[in-house]
C-alpha cells in the first residue's frame, strides 16, 4: 500500500526558522511547508512570536538561524537570503503579497485609491495608462469598492475599505502567496464579516496561498486549511484547522480553544 | 467485493489538561474493514465512542495510535499519516461526512452551500447549480429558502442542508452521525432512499443511527465499539 | 600658482594686493580636482547623482553655488563664459554670477551662445543649438526627482539603486486622472541612458527635448543639496510619460513681438498698468541674433531696444 508521495512540490519551506532579540526569545525553530492554494493560519496571544515569524517571511527582520526557501515562479526551492536584492524586491511585489494589520501602513495614503491599486503595474514596467486605469477597475470590482472612489485619496476610506484596497492593492499582480498580519483586526464585526467573505472567495477564485496570522480562532477556522499554535515563539500543535479546534492536544491549544466565547 | 475502508488498532484518549490532566479513554483497539455497499451501523452505549470514531475516521479527531487506509483514487493512502493537502483532497473527492451539527459559514445562502462540494471538483457552475436545486427539492427545501443562510432555518432544514451537501457528490465512503435525528417521516423516507442509492453504487457506508427504523433498513450489519479494556 | 600671477596682472581691481589672496577661479586647486573627479565618475553614470564636498561660496545657499563651483573647477584662461538666468544674460543674477568670475579668471565673457565654451544656466537651455566641445552647466536646488514624493533619503537612494520608479509613474498617472493629461510644466523628469530618471532642473519642459543626444556636455550641480550628475553627450535622454499620454511641450499662438520668432520659448511681459502684454523670447542672445539678421536684411525692428553690445557681441563690464 503506497503511502502519499507525488510530483507535487511545496510553495514555500521554513526550516528551523529563529529570530533572537539579544537574549530575548522571538521565534525559535519554526518549521513547515506551504503548498499551492493552501491557507495556513498561524494562532497564538501577544507575544506567541507570530508577528515576528510574519516578519521574517516578509523580510522585514533578518533570521537569527535557519532558513525559508520558495519555489520561484513555480520551479525549484530557491533560498530567499541567497536572493540579490532587486530580485528579493521584484519578487515582494510580484509573486508574493503583504497585507499588513493597519491598512494605512500598507498604502500610500497621499496618492489616490487607483493609483495605489495601479503602483505595481507601473513599478513593473506598463506605460500604458488606459490599461492600468481598466485594471484598476477590475480589481475595484473585484474587491467590491465603488469604482466611482477611484480617484479619492484614502484617507476618505472607511476601515474596511481601507483593507480592501489593501488586499486590491496586492492582488493586482496575481501574487501566488500573500501574507496577511490580523487582516481583520479593530474593524467593526460586520465588516470583519465581509472581508472574511471576500477572501474566502479570493482563496477559492485565484488559487492563492494565504499565510494568516490572528489570534482570532474563528477567523483561523472560517479562512484556514491548517493551523500552526505558537506559544512563546514555539510551534506547539499543528494539523488540520478543524482537527486542531476540535480534538486540541496541547494544554495550551486547549486552553485557547475553551477561551473562545460563543454567541 | 473491494474494500473501501480499512481501520486498524485505533486507540483514542482525551487528556483534559484544563481539568489537571484527567485522562478519558474512549477507544483502544478498534479494527474494521469496510467493503463497497455495506452500511455498517456502529453501535454500543452512549458514551462509548460512536462519534470519536466517526470523527476520527474524517481525520477531524486525532487518534493516538491506529490507522486508517482509504481507497483514494486508486492507491491506498493512511489518513492518519497523509499530508493536510491530501486529507483535504480526499474529503473533497472521496469521503463525505454528516455531522449531527451544521456549522453555518453565516451570509453565504443555502444553494451555494448544497453547490459547493460540486464546485470543489471542478465542475462548472450552471451544472452544479442544477444538481444542488435537484437534490434541494428532493429534501422539500422550498425553492424561496435556497437563497437565504442556513443560520435562518430550523433545525431540520439545517440538517437536510447537511445531508444534500454530503449526497451530492459521489463519495465512495459516506460518514453519517445521527443523520435523521431532526427529521419527521417524510424526510427520514428520502435520507433513505439517499442511503440505499449510495450503497447501490457501491459506496461504503458507516454510520450512528439512534432512530431504530432508519437503522434496519439501511445497514447491512452493525458494529460493536468494543468496550475500552482496562489494563 | 605661476598661473594665478599670471592672471592678476590683467585684472583691473580696486586693491592689486588684496587679490592675491584668492586661486584662479576662487576654488584651491585640490577640491577643482575633487570636483572633477566627481565629474568624470557623474559622466560615467549617466543621471546619477553623486555625492560632492560642496565648498562654501561667496553667495547665499540656493543661489547657484553647485552651478558655480562646477563652473570654476573646469574654467581656464583660454575659455569663453556666457551666463544666463531665465534665458536672459542680463538679469541681476547672471550679472553677479559673471562679475565673480571675471574678478577671479579674467576670462572672456559672452552673450553669444554660439561662441560660449561652457554656458552656466539657470532654468533654462539656449535656444541655439549647442555643438561639441561645449560644456552646459545647469544650477540645481533640487536634485532629486523623487524628493517631493518620497522624502525619505534612504528610500530614494534605494529606488535609484534597484530602478524602481513606480512612485515616478504614480505621479504622472495621477495628473492624468486629476487633469487629463500631464500637467508638470517644468523640471519635468528623464529617463537618462535607459537607466537613471534625473531631474532636468528646473528647466520649462519646451526645453527637454534639447537634452537628447545633444552634442555638448550637460552637467548638473546643486551646491546646497551636495550632488553632481551629468549626461555625456549624444546620451539618450527620454522624457517620461504613457504611451497613450505621449511627452507634449508648450506651444504659443503668438510670435515673438521682437524678432518675429514661433519657435522659442515665450515669456509674457506686462508693459503697462491696463494690463497690456507682450510675448517676447526668453532667450536674450537668440532674439538679438534673429534681430540682427532681420536688420541685415532690411526688417524693421518691431520696438527699439537698447543694448550694450561691444564687438562680436562681447559683454562689457
Amino acid at each position: 500500500m503506497n503511502q502519499n508521495t507525488d510530483g507535487r512540490r511545496p510553495l514555500l519551506k521554513a526550516m528551523g526558522l529563529t529570530k533572537y532579540f539579544g537574549d530575548r526569545v522571538g521565534c525559535r525553530n519554526i518549521t513547515f511547508d506551504l503548498w499551492p492554494g493552501e491557507v495556513l493560519g498561524i494562532v497564538g496571544e501577544s507575544g506567541s512570536g507570530k508577528t515576528t515569524l510574519l516578519n521574517l517571511l516578509s523580510g522585514q527582520l533578518v533570521e537569527t538561524k535557519g532558513t525559508v526557501k520558495y519555489s520561484l515562479a513555480g520551479k525549484d526551492l530557491v533560498d530567499l537570503n541567497q536572493l540579490p536584492a532587486p530580485q528579493k524586491r521584484y519578487l515582494m511585489r510580484t509573486e508574493w503579497g503583504l497585507v499588513r494589520q493597519n491598512p494605512k501602513e500598507g498604502l500610500r495614503m497621499q496618492v489616490s485609491a487607483g493609483a495605489n491599486v495601479g503602483e505595481r503595474l507601473m513599478a513593473l514596467g506598463i506605460r500604458h495608462y488606459g490599461t492600468i486605469r481598466s485594471e484598476v477597475v477590475k480589481w475595484f470590482e473585484r474587491v467590491e469598492i465603488d469604482v466611482a472612489r477611484i480617484d479619492d485619496l484614502p484617507e476618505t476610506f472607511s476601515g474596511g475599505m481601507l483593507q480592501r484596497l489593501q488586499i486590491a492593492r496586492n492582488l493586482v499582480t496575481q501574487p501566488r502567496l500573500v501574507l496577511m498580519d490580523e487582516p481583520t483586526g479593530g474593524l467593526d464585526v460586520s465588516i470583519q464579516a465581509s472581508l472574511l467573505d471576500l477572501l474566502r472567495r479570493l482563496v477559492s477564485e485565484l488559487n492563492l496561498s494565504l499565510i494568516i496570522v490572528t489570534h482570532d480562532l474563528a477567523v483561523a477556522r472560517l479562512l484556514a486549511h491548517r493551523l500552526l499554535v505558537m506559544r512563546q515563539g514555539e510551534v506547539v500543535e499543528s494539523g488540520l484547522t478543524d482537527q486542531v479546534l476540535d480534538d486540541p492536544h496541547h494544554p495550551y491549544t486547549q486552553l485557547l480553544v475553551s477561551s473562545v466565547l460563543h454567541s | 467485493m473491494d474494500i473501501k475502508l480499512r481501520v486498524e488498532e485505533i486507540q483514542k484518549a482525551f487528556v483534559l489538561h484544563l481539568q489537571g490532566g484527567m485522562v478519558l479513554p474512549v477507544l483502544s483497539g478498534v479494527n474494521l474493514i469496510v467493503h463497497a455497499g455495506e452500511c455498517v451501523a456502529l453501535s454500543g452505549p452512549s458514551g462509548i465512542g460512536k462519534s470519536t470514531l466517526l470523527r476520527i475516521l474524517y481525520a477531524n479527531y486525532k487518534p493516538d495510535r491506529g490507522n486508517v487506509w482509504v481507497e483514494h483514487r486508486g492507491e491506498w493512502v493512511n489518513l492518519l499519516q497523509a499530508k493536510p493537502y491530501r486529507i483535504l483532497e480526499i474529503r473533497r473527492s472521496t469521503i463525505g461526512y454528516v455531522s449531527q451539527f451544521l456549522r453555518v459559514i453565516p451570509r453565504v445562502p443555502a444553494i451555494e452551500i448544497v453547490m459547493e462540494p460540486l464546485r470543489n471538483l471542478g465542475y462548472p457552475p450552471q451544472e452544479c447549480r442544477l444538481q444542488a436545486e435537484a437534490m434541494l427539492r428532493r429534501l422539500n427545501i422550498p425553492e424561496r429558502l435556497w437563497t437565504i443562510s442556513p443560520t435562518l432555518f430550523s433545525g431540520g432544514e439545517q440538517q437536510r442542508i447537511n445531508i444534500s451537501r454530503s449526497f451530492i457528490c459521489p463519495f465512495s465512503i459516506l460518514l453519517l452521525d445521527e443523520p435523521t435525528a431532526a427529521l419527521d417521516d417524510q424526510n427520514r423516507k428520502i435520507v433513505i432512499e439517499l442511503i440505499q442509492e449510495a450503497k447501490t453504487r457501491g459506496a461504503a457506508v458507516v454510520g450512528v443511527f439512534h432512530d431504530r427504523e432508519v437503522k434496519e433498513a439501511v445497514s447491512t450489519r452493525t458494529f460493536d465499539i468494543p468496550k475500552e479494556k482496562i489494563s | 600658482m605661476k598661473r594665478s600671477m599670471q592672471i592678476l596682472n590683467n585684472v583691473e581691481g580696486p586693491n592689486k594686493s588684496r587679490l592675491f589672496e584668492y586661486n584662479f577661479a576662487y576654488l584651491d586647486e585640490g577640491t577643482k580636482r575633487m570636483i572633477r573627479r566627481v565629474i568624470l565618475k557623474a559622466i560615467a553614470t549617466p543621471g546619477h547623482q553623486v555625492p560632492f564636498g560642496s565648498r562654501e561660496m561667496p553667495l547665499p545657499l540656493g543661489w547657484g553655488t553647485g552651478g558655480i563651483q562646477i563652473t570654476a573647477s573646469l574654467i581656464g584662461p583660454e575659455d569663453v563664459l556666457k551666463v544666463i538666468d531665465q534665458g536672459s544674460d542680463d538679469t541681476t543674477n547672471a550679472i553677479s554670477i559673471k562679475k565673480f568670475f571675471k574678478k577671479v579668471t579674467g576670462v572672456r565673457i559672452t552673450e553669444r551662445t554660439s561662441m560660449a565654451t561652457l554656458i552656466q544656466t539657470r532654468h533654462r537651455i539656449p535656444e541655439t543649438p549647442l555643438r561639441e566641445g561645449q560644456i552646459i552647466i545647469y544650477q540645481v536646488p533640487i536634485p532629486e526627482p523623487l524628493r517631493f514624493l518620497e522624502p525619505r533619503e534612504t528610500e530614494t537612494r534605494k529606488m535609484h539603486a534597484l530602478a524602481d520608479y513606480g512612485l515616478m509613474y504614480i505621479k504622472l498617472y495621477e495628473d492624468i486622472s486629476i487633469h487629463g493629461r500631464i500637467a508638470t510644466a517644468f523640471m519635468y523628469p528623464v529617463l537618462v541612458h535607459y537607466r537613471y530618471i534625473a531631474s532636468p532642473s528646473p528647466i520649462p519642459r519646451f526645453d527637454n527635448p534639447k537634452m537628447d543626444h545633444m552634442p555638448a556636455l550637460q552637467l548638473f550641480g546643486a551646491g546646497r543639496e551636495k550632488r553632481i550628475y551629468a549626461i555625456p553627450p549624444y546620451t539618450s535622454v527620454k522624457s517620461l510619460d504613457f504611451e497613450d499620454y505621449p511627452f507634449e511641450v508648450e506651444t504659443w499662438d503668438q510670435k515673438c513681438a521682437l524678432c518675429g520668432s514661433k519657435e522659442s520659448y515665450l515669456d509674457e511681459v506686462i508693459i503697462d498698468d491696463q494690463g497690456g502684454r507682450l510675448f517676447i523670447c526668453s532667450d536674450t542672445d537668440y532674439c538679438q541674433q534673429r534681430r540682427w539678421a532681420g536688420q541685415k536684411e532690411g526688417l524693421p525692428n518691431q520696438i527699439s531696444v537698447t543694448t550694450r553690445a561691444g564687438e562680436k557681441g562681447d559683454q562689457v563690464l
